[in-house]
């Protein structure tokens, strides 16, 4: 079987006017995706990924360029995209003063399932993920992590072959977080499920996902496997600490005045005669540490800024646009 | 261990084009559910008209100097106009929070119709007025109230007409009010007021001054409220209840009209 792409995009850009100034949220952007992928869409708050996922499941129209989604236009045809792909967004998709197994039953006739059939994938959900015991409690009243159960099952409702997901662990404990991971990669596994999914932690990316995007800027600065991404930062990073000033050292980047960082290969190797060398030159090593890289140390490569500190200062508002 | 997709099985045709029609009731019975699941809300949310009768309509039985029944039969009917007036007029804070909350969002991605996201809602505004202009009317009943019972279901069809209008304005009001809520209840706070008060639901505009009835001719209520009182009173074919009538389909066609406009053009 040849592989078909599910997802398709030439030149998809999008741009907002905010203030009277043209603010390119994503710059022309091409994009193949293979049925059966799961791909983490990485990037700071701002980046474009929100703004990119809303043009794919046709929430938002694209300023410019084309995209196909499970093979139709995401302009010409938002409504057959709409029939065959899986939504589950930023926010919580159940009405505040629905029921649990109510908003399931609300969904499946908004996907044009019979009655029947309706309530036997409301009943296969509630029971797959976990909302056997609050299937008639108020959604006001579950906690943050059935919300998110509950997310999933709405936007599994219609069995799609592909599924979004932004940012489905934003603000979850970490027990629903690697719950809820568990879930989507049952998914995959058990119906090859196509997911496409957005988010700021690493960790996952780095954990779950096959391939990896990274985006900075409304632009794609990466595209490759976790792994891959890593080797191409070939070698462990090592971290010395000095008790007064840090000595020059070759190719080492400084971190402060004590505290310097290198890239080398072998590191665990070199590591103890370095220490020794330092030691004889009168410049004692207080600390070291030696770590692999990990896709922040990417994010760094690639842009220059920590994603970690990215997270904790951006104030880049996705929600408040305005279209051109 | 349970399936949680099932692949369409292939060669499976895709499903059926969704009809307006069908995608509105959806959307109607989804909106009617939390409704059907604790009809004592219908009731709680009575609180307001019945502080009115109460405590106002006392008032206006003492003014008046007229026996109870005679003001009641006056002043019943503008309160079940209140009823829709209140009701469906907050109706748009549900959508403004379902945006908030991304449940607005997820039906916007379903394969369901933009226009019938609104018909829907603004067709369930009908069944809370009917229920609860209902009560209203046969509570005031033992007080000296008198009902024509064919007025009063042609009452309440005229009612639930007015509510589909109102219904639909406040849906607009809250997409136009995305990202700044409080935008929704100053408009709405703002306007309600005026309504009611142009409306003469709570004392006779007879009296009012030549700019104040002026307005009033511009405000759809003070066609509405009048045709109310003749329809409880069994004055069915008056001229009054026509009015009525035009007033509340001018506002429902209008309402919609704006309604899908916003939703449309609002992501």
């Amino acid at each position: 079987m040849t592989p078909s792409p599910i997802i398709t995009a030439q030149g998809l850009a999008k741009s907002f006017t905010v203030k009277k100034q043209r603010v390119d949220a994503v710059h022309p952007l091409d994009l193949e995706v293979q049925r059966g992928e799961l791909l983490a869409f990485l990037g700071p708050n701002g980046a474009g990924k929100s703004t990119t996922l809303r043009m794919l499941t046709t929430l938002l129209p694209p300023t410019a360029g084309t995209a196909s989604v499970v093979g139709f236009d995401v302009a010409r045809d938002p409504a057959e995209v709409r029939r065959r792909i899986g939504y589950i967004g930023q926010g919580n998709s159940a009405g505040h003063n629905q029921r649990v197994r109510d908003e399931l039953i609300s969904q499946g006739a908004f996907y044009g399932l019979g009655r029947a059939e309706t309530a036997r994938r409301a009943d296969e959900l509630i029971e797959s993920l976990d909302l056997t015991a609050i299937a008639t409690r108020g959604v006001m009243a579950l906690s943050g992590g059935q919300k998110r159960r509950l997310d999933i099952a709405l936007g599994l409702i219609h069995s799609p072959e592909l599924l979004f997901l932004d940012e489905p662990s934003t603000g979850l404990d970490p027990q629903s977080r690697a719950n809820l991971w568990r879930h989507i990669i049952d998914l995959r596994e058990t119906h090859g499920t196509t997911i496409f999914v957005t988010t700021h932690y690493l960790e996952e990316a780095d954990q779950f996902a096959e391939r990896v995007m990274v985006m900075d800027h409304g632009r794609v600065i990466a595209d490759d496997s976790a792994a891959e991404l890593k080797t191409q930062l070939a070698g462990d990073v090592i971290t010395l600490g000095f008790a007064g000033a840090a000595p020059a050292i070759p190719e080492s980047t400084r971190v402060d005045d004590r505290t310097v960082t290198l890239t080398v290969d072998h590191g665990d190797r070199l590591l103890p005669g370095l220490i020794r060398d330092l030691d004889d030159a009168g410049t004692p090593v207080l600390s070291a540490a030696i770590r692999q890289h990990t896709l922040d140390d990417v994010f760094l490569t690639l842009t220059g800024r920590s994603l970690r500190d990215e997270v904790a200062t951006t104030t880049a508002p996705e929600n408040e646009e305005v279209p051109a | 261990m349970t399936a949680i997709t099932d692949r369409p099985a292939p060669g499976r045709t895709a499903p059926v084009r969704s009809t307006i029609a069908r995608d509105t009731w959806n959307v109607f019975v989804r909106e009617l559910r939390p409704v059907v699941r604790d009809p004592f809300s219908l009731i709680f949310s009575l609180l307001q008209p019945l502080v009115f009768l109460g405590l106002f309509g006392a008032l206006l039985i003492g003014q008046s100097g007229e026996p109870a029944s005679v003001t009641l039969q006056w002043f019943v009917p503008g309160i079940l106009v209140m009823i829709a007036l209140f009701g469906a007029g907050i109706t748009g804070s549900n959508l403004l929070f379902e945006m908030q909350t991304g449940s607005h969002e997820r039906t916007l991605v379903a394969p369901i119709s933009r226009s019938s996201l609104l018909i829907g809602r603004a067709l369930k505004e009908m069944a809370p007025i009917v229920v609860q202009a209902t009560i209203i009317a046969l509570v005031t009943v033992p007080f000296g109230f008198t009902i024509d019972l064919a007025g009063m279901l042609i009452g309440l069809v005229l009612l639930a007409i007015l509510g589909v209008g109102l219904g639909s304005l406040s849906y607009a009001l809250a997409l136009a009010s995305r990202n700044k809520d409080w935008m929704f209840w100053a408009v709405q706070q703002g306007v309600l007021f005026p309504v009611m008060i142009l409306s003469g639901m709570l004392l006779p505009l007879d009296q009012a001054p030549g700019w104040l009835t002026t307005a009033a001719a511009f405000n759809p209520l003070s066609y509405i409220v009048p045709a109310e009182r003749a329809l409880f009173a069994g004055d069915i074919l008056s001229p009054t209840v026509a009015w009525g009538f035009v007033a509340a389909f001018v506002l429902a066609v209008v309402g919609l009209a704006v309604g899908i406009r916003a939703i449309r053009t609002r992501r």
